[in-house]
Order: C-alpha cells, then sequence, then structure tokens
C-alpha cells in the first residue's frame, strides 16, 4: 500500500518521535514538533506512538490512497476532508482505496500530524524515519515531500474506525502564548534591567520560525552585562566560546531577538543563552503562527517538574482512553 | 579554572569548564566526559563535548536534577587528575581559498557584516594585522588545527589553531546569521575555525572551500562507508592551500570514488605540546607527510 502525494502542501515531512544518541556530532533529535499530536494520531488509527506520520505546516497536502486505510488528523485546527467531504479532526477516519484527503485552511494552530493505520514506511535511518532536511537524512529522501511522491505505507489494521480524542485532550493554543522559561545558561550576562524585561514584554512570533528555531520580536532590547569578552568568543558582547544548544534554549544574537531552538536544532554556536524553555512546553511552540503575542514566564527548577508530571498524566489519560 | 554548571531546563546539565578557549579547557572537558560515560549513570541519555563546555541531557524521571549535578561534580575531582594525553588522527585538507561561491554568498549577506565594503578575508587579514589577504592565507593554513568540538549541524569540526595565542586568528561571527552558506565552506568565528558540513544557517566568517566532504547520510565516500559524519573531537586538521584546477580535479576524484585524504595515526600530549609548540607540530606534520 501506498500514498500518493497529490499536493505537498508548504512544508510536508515525514516525522515519528525522533532520533535521539547523534546530537554530539550535531545531527539533531527532529521528530514531530508537537509530540503529542504525533503520538494522539498513531494511537487513533492503532500504530504505535512511535510510527512514523506527516508533518504539515501551515497548509495541509493533498493525498490519495492506493488501498483502504485508517488516518487521524490531530495538531492544529484544520478542516479535513476526504473525497472533499468535511471530517472531523483527532478521529479515527477510513479512507477507501482511490480516496483522497485533502485540508481547508488553517483555523488555528500551525502544524498538523497526519496518521496512517500501519505508518509511513520509510527507511529508518540512524534509528529513525524522522526527515533532517539540511543533513537530506531520513524521512522521504531525506526532503520534504513533493506532487508524484509515493510514500510506502506498513503493514496496518482497520479496526479502531471512529475512535476520536476527548476534547479535553486536545490542546489548542490561546490567544495569547505563555512558554514557560527556566532560566540558567548565560542568565548572568544580563544586566538586571534586562532580566526584567525580558520576562515583563510581550513579544511576538518573527517569520523566521521553523523547525530548527522560532524568532520572536517586539521586546526590548536585552542589554548585557559589561566585560571583557574571553578569549576565543569573539567581540560582540552576545558572543561565547561556541557551546552546546539545549534543546528549547533561547539565544539572543546582538541581544535583540530572542531564538528559541527547537527538534531540528543546531547542537551548538556561538551566542549566549538566557535560558530554557521547559520540555512540557515545547510541543505548544510548534504550534505558534507567525505575530501571535508571546509571554516567557519564568519558572524554577520545582515548577518545570511539576508541568513535567501534568503532561505526563495526560498522556497517560490519552493513551487510556485510547486502549481498544 | 572555575567549573560553572548550569540547568538548561529540566532535561540539560550545562558546564562551562572555563569562560575562554585553551586546550586545557579541552581537556578538562574532555577528561570529565570522559568520566561521566565511565560511570554510567542512570537517566544519562547523552553525552555532548563541545571546545570548552559540554552539556548531558538527561530524564529527569530517571535521575532528579540536584542528583545528577552531585554526580557530575563528584567526577570532576577525579578527572583533574587524568593524563592530557590521546591517540588520534591527523588529516590534511585541501582548501580552494577566496573561491567563487563563498564570494557571492558574502556580497549577498553584506548588510549583516561589521564591514561592508570589504570581503570576509580583507577584514580577518585586516583585523589580525595581516599585509595582504595571501599573508593571512599564509597564516591559516601554516600551522595544525585541533578538533575541539563536532556539532551545530551534522558533523561539522569546529577547530582550534595550534599556534602560541598572539598568533591565533580571532574574527568576530556575523552581526546577525546569514541563512545562507554554500556547503564545505572554510569558517572562521571567535578563534574557531569550521568546515560547514551542509548548506545552511551560518554565522562566521567565510574563507573557501575544500572539496572534501565530511558528512555523507547515503555513505556513498570511499572513507565515508563505515560512518556517515567524518571528524571526531580530538582529530588534528592541517589545511593545503589548492588552486581552481586542483579543486575541480579533487571534486571529480571525490564523485568518482577516488579521492583519499591523507590521515595518520599519531599520539598528542598537551603537556609535550605546550612546552614547544611549532617544534612538536613540525612532528606532527612529518607524521602527516611519512617522515
Amino acid at each position: 500500500m501506498a500514498i500518493k502525494v497529490v499536493h505537498h502542501g508548504l512544508a510536508t515531512t515525514v516525522q515519528d518521535l525522533g532520533r535521539p544518541g547523534y546530537f554530539h556530532l550535531g545531527i539533531p533529535v527532529g521528530g514531530a514538533m508537537d509530540r503529542y499530536a504525533m503520538r494522539a494520531a498513531n494511537l487513533l488509527v492503532g500504530n504505535d506512538e512511535g510510527a512514523a506520520g506527516l508533518e504539515a505546516v501551515f497548509m495541509g497536502p493533498q493525498l490519495e490512497f492506493t488501498a483502504d486505510a485508517l488516518v487521524a488528523v490531530t495538531g492544529a485546527d484544520m478542516p479535513v476532508k476526504i473525497d472533499g467531504v468535511d471530517q472531523p479532526g483527532w478521529t479515527a477516519l477510513k479512507v477507501k482505496a482511490g480516496q483522497k484527503l485533502s485540508f481547508d485552511f488553517l483555523n488555528s494552530g500551525a502544524r498538523i500530524c497526519i496518521a496512517v493505520s500501519g505508518g509511513i514506511d520509510v527507511p529508518v535511518a540512524l534509528g529513525s524515519r524522522s526527515t533532517y532536511p539540511i543533513g537530506a537524512l531520513g524521512g522521504y529522501k531525506g526532503r520534504p515531500i513533493q506532487a508524484g511522491d509515493e510514500l510506502p505505507v506498513g503493514e496496518g489494521s482497520l479496526a479502531s474506525e471512529g475512535r476520536s480524542v476527548d476534547p479535553g485532550l486536545r490542546r489548542v493554543p490561546g490567544k495569547l502564548a505563555e512558554l514557560r522559561v527556566l532560566p540558567g545558561l548565560y542568565w548572568h550576562r544580563l544586566t538586571e534591567a534586562a532580566k526584567e524585561t525580558f520576562f515583563a514584554d510581550e513579544w511576538k512570533v518573527a517569520n523566521e520560525a521553523d523547525r530548527m528555531g522560532y524568532r520572536f520580536k517586539g521586546g526590548r532590547k536585552l542589554d548585557l552585562v559589561e566585560r571583557e569578552q574571553p578569549f576565543g568568543a569573539g567581540s560582540d558582547p552576545s558572543n561565547i566560546v561556541d557551546s552546546c544548544y539545549p534543546y528549547g534554549s533561547i539565544q539572543v544574537p546582538g541581544g535583540t531577538e530572542p531564538i528559541i531552538l527547537h527538534r531540528d536544532a543546531v547542537s551548538g554556536g556561538g551566542y549566549f543563552m538566557v535560558g530554557t524553555v521547559i520540555a512540557a512546553d515545547m510541543d505548544l511552540i510548534g504550534q505558534l503562527q507567525p505575530h501571535t503575542p508571546t509571554r516567557f514566564v519564568k519558572v524554577d527548577m520545582d515548577q518545570a517538574l511539576a508541568a513535567r508530571a501534568d503532561e505526563a498524566v495526560r498522556l497517560e489519560r490519552l493513551r487510556v482512553t485510547l486502549k481498544s | 579554572m572555575g567549573i560553572r554548571y548550569s540547568f538548561g531546563g529540566d532535561e540539560h546539565l550545562f558546564v562551562e569548564c572555563s569562560e575562554e578557549m585553551s586546550l586545557d579547557a579541552f581537556f578538562k572537558s574532555l577528561s570529565m566526559t570522559n568520566g561521566i560515560r565511565d560511570s554510567e549513570i542512570k537517566g544519562i541519555t547523552e553525552i555532548c563535548p563541545a571546545n570548552a563546555s559540554f552539556q548531558v541531557k538527561f530524564d529527569p524521571d530517571i535521575i532528579k536534577p540536584d542528583d545528577l549535578l552531585r554526580e557530575v561534580k563528584s567526577i570532576e575531582g577525579a578527572a583533574a587528575k587524568s593524563e592530557p594525553v590521546i591517540r588520534t588522527r591527523i588529516i590534511e585538507i585541501p582548501v580552494l581559498y577566496n573561491d567563487p561561491w563563498t564570494h557571492e554568498t558574502l556580497m549577498r549577506f553584506r548588510e549583516r557584516h561589521q564591514d561592508p565594503t570589504s570581503t570576509d578575508l580583507e577584514y580577518a587579514a585586516r583585523i589580525n594585522h595581516h599585509a595582504t589577504v595571501d599573508d593571512f592565507i599564509a597564516a591559516h593554513a601554516g600551522s595544525p588545527w585541533f578538533v575541539s568540538m563536532v556539532g551545530f549541524v551534522a558533523g561539522l569540526p569546529f577547530m582550534y589553531q595550534m599556534v602560541d595565542r598572539q598568533r591565533q586568528i580571532e574574527v568576530p561571527k556575523y552581526l546577525r546569521p546569514r541563512t545562507d552558506t554554500p556547503k564545505l565552506t572554510i569558517g572562521h568565528g571567535g578563534c574557531f575555525g569550521c568546515i560547514y558540513s551542509v548548506r545552511g544557517a551560518g554565522g562566521y566568517q567565510m574563507f573557501g572551500v575544500t572539496p572534501m566532504p565530511i558528512f555523507d547520510p547515503t555513505q556513498t565516500t570511499s572513507y565515508l562507508r563505515d560512518f556517515m559524519v567524518f571528524f571526531r573531537p580530538g582529530d588534528i586538521v592541517k589545511f593545503k592551500p589548492i588552486d581552481r584546477p586542483a579543486y575541480d580535479q579533487a571534486v571529480e576524484e571525490v564523485d568518482n570514488g577516488q579521492f583519499a585524504p591523507p590521515i595518520r595515526d599519531v599520539s598528542f600530549d598537551l603537556r609535550e605540546f605546550s612546552k614547544d609548540i611549532d617544534g612538536y607540530n613540525a612532528k606532527l606534520e612529518g607524521v602527516l607527510n611519512g617522515h
């Protein structure tokens, strides 16, 4: 069985839960930007949570199925259609051979996850089917899908048609995004005033926002504590001796536009970082559209771990409710 | 050299061995990451060494952040006693300096540069007090470089110039990072040289290109069949300036599977190196040239 790509949308890639273990060589973990949504989509169609699906940003693809299958679309609110007929999101849908899955305009959020019973069966590369486009690694030929591609699909079961995720277990981003941040890394480089304005100001998602990183604009410039630059860092005060970048870490080149590093992040570099978005909020970032007003909310480690525990509970409830 | 610990969210421990770069700081970081790997602490999922710092990724559901911090700190003392000696390789890498592709790119991003009226090479030569671009290239290719980190993008080496500090090339990164860099660009930012393994964003000054792939996900390149990433921390690199015909020939050899970079096994002792840098480098080059 295969899926024929009639139209690829804007940027649609094969993703699973990622490729851990190679960050020390600069190869990022990758995987779905909104992992909760990808897990939910897979569970709906009876796959393992870690099966490969498609992630589409802003605009959905148009896909034709060569055999009967179950599909589920989760994540952003983007109306789903089968042969032009509206279908619910977050629900296991039957698609018959020859039918086409397509999408209407995006209402809210940024990324949808599309799971197919059996999973997208592209070759595993370094332990994952995720696409790492700049490294031309994984996914379908190491790149986003294109019209004319035929995506192989594994063997799946058609048993669980009609199941859906409880609305209380779907996460839809609000009008104002709040991202919880643990200050740290090179936080001490900021002046006291900058430490205040970073959390006080309202930022907006910039146009340069993708799987590698999300840039933000609109807050006041962050001044750095004066110092003689350490040898090897470079002369700009925002430069450091190149170090590792944690996932979710927020670098601020020149002190002006914070960039949150995401799933396809570079693994290190020479810009200072003010702290890190906590793991519980990483999925949310991938659902932010450009211009979304955003506040960074200061938390400590205990709060970060409590938020992490809340997420684990939510995921467990999802698993329990979808267990057939 | 005080070590600084900080958490990167709830999943990363960040350890800065020194604020400034030196081979001492690199070896400190290397011995600590080796010590952490050997200790097999439960809950650690990845260890990422960098130039003068490193990062440990962990699962806080398995080990509490404070417990991990305590364990890593306990390794610090033992690591300080380990000898700064490694078995490694020295590799000769051909470079076409002042090539047309990085030139086109740097002109495209001129408004993001400190000095929009000169090229990256002219700017780097001037601020490093070299009379001409050729003098600067001679300094760049005149000594070996130590790979002190692999990362940024897939398999990109950060390289530290093996000369005394007064002679080390230092340049700022671009004011704002570029969105494009040609594949296999030889770059420089802060005190670090690099080779961009793939095309993409970058903030380093651009000096030239090498015809030698260093990352190949298809693993068809003859010397990348075992693993798709060429470099490892601790590798030693010597650049060899080549002209355009030699560059074109090397590209052809890469394409038909005949290109093989000169590689020799070598041992590196930081204490011996520090005593007589130029003499030690001459010996390393001797190994490379088969003496």
